[in-house]
């Protein structure tokens, strides 16, 4: 039987990983990817805990997960086409009109 | 021993193909990356007894939201893309950020105490299968979150077609 806090460092280094795409890379597109990366890294733990407390409650819950994040997916990936379109560019910091 | 190794192996394949999807030059491959890292997460998910949400996280992640995140990615211009700088200027700022969340987390995980047990013991979810104890728990318990999940998708759909469309004075 594998400890649930094993489970756990997988996912918080799963979230970690997503944190240090969404803050490095300069693609917003990719950006969006890593957003992807740390809900599932919260899914994850959830699933775990799930199992491990014998309780249906974590699963539930990532299911509502997976929807907002089919939702946030749809909506931000229209604002970076939008963005595209007005400004040629996805890259985050060629945005910068607003930059005194 | 055989669920150690297969979890070792989901783990290191997860660790791996993430951190390459966060630093590969290339987007599509970034986005193909993602994608084994989403069809090793469905093994995990399945491993820990969650076989609907392993399929959900097939069809929705895998088969859905990463197919839109490729057409996106051919929408914009990927050809400068490959030889631009990947990074922002500030990225040193980024990885210690995260290096430090992680190593955060993982220094105060021993202290997580687990709550109290719910109601679906390992028996009784096999008596029932798996999935028809998540509907149960899901129609039951969270009714209401159920139909605002609905409504956010409503919202997505209405928002991506206002987003996508075009204004008839801008062509």
């Amino acid at each position: 039987m594998i400890p649930l806090s094993w489970y756990m460092a997988l996912a918080a280094i799963l979230f970690s990983i997503g944190i240090y795409g969404f803050l490095t890379r300069r693609n917003i597109i990719i950006m969006f990817l890593s957003t992807e990366l740390m809900l599932n890294g919260v899914n994850l733990n959830l699933v775990a805990m799930s199992y491990y407390l014998e309780s249906m409650r974590g699963q539930v819950f990532t299911f509502f997960i997976i929807t907002v994040a089919a939702a946030e997916a749809a909506i931000g990936l229209g604002i970076a086409i939008c963005l595209y379109r007005n400004r040629r560019t996805v890259h985050v910091d060629e945005v910068n009109q607003l930059k005194g | 021993m055989l669920m150690l190794l297969f979890f070792c192996y989901c783990a290191v394949v997860i660790i791996g193909t993430g951190l390459l999807a966060v630093t590969l030059r290339n987007p599509v491959h970034s986005v193909l990356m993602v994608l084994i890292l989403f069809f090793h997460m469905a093994m995990l998910y399945l491993s820990l007894g969650a076989e609907f949400l392993a399929a959900v996280q097939i069809i929705v992640y895998a088969g859905a939201i990463l197919v839109l995140y490729l057409f996106v990615l051919f929408l914009v211009s990927l050809k400068d893309e490959v030889r631009l700088p990947r990074f922002v200027s500030s990225a040193w700022l980024g990885r210690l950020i995260a290096g430090g969340l992680a190593a955060c987390l993982l220094y105060i995980l021993p202290v997580f105490t687990t709550g109290a047990r719910g109601n679906w013991p390992a028996d009784r979810v096999r008596e029932i299968t798996p999935t028809r104890a998540l509907a149960t728990e899901m129609y039951s318990a969270s009714v209401l979150p159920f139909e605002i999940a609905g409504l956010i998708l409503l919202v997505a759909v209405i928002g991506g077609l206002l987003l996508a469309r075009r204004d008839k004075e801008e062509r």
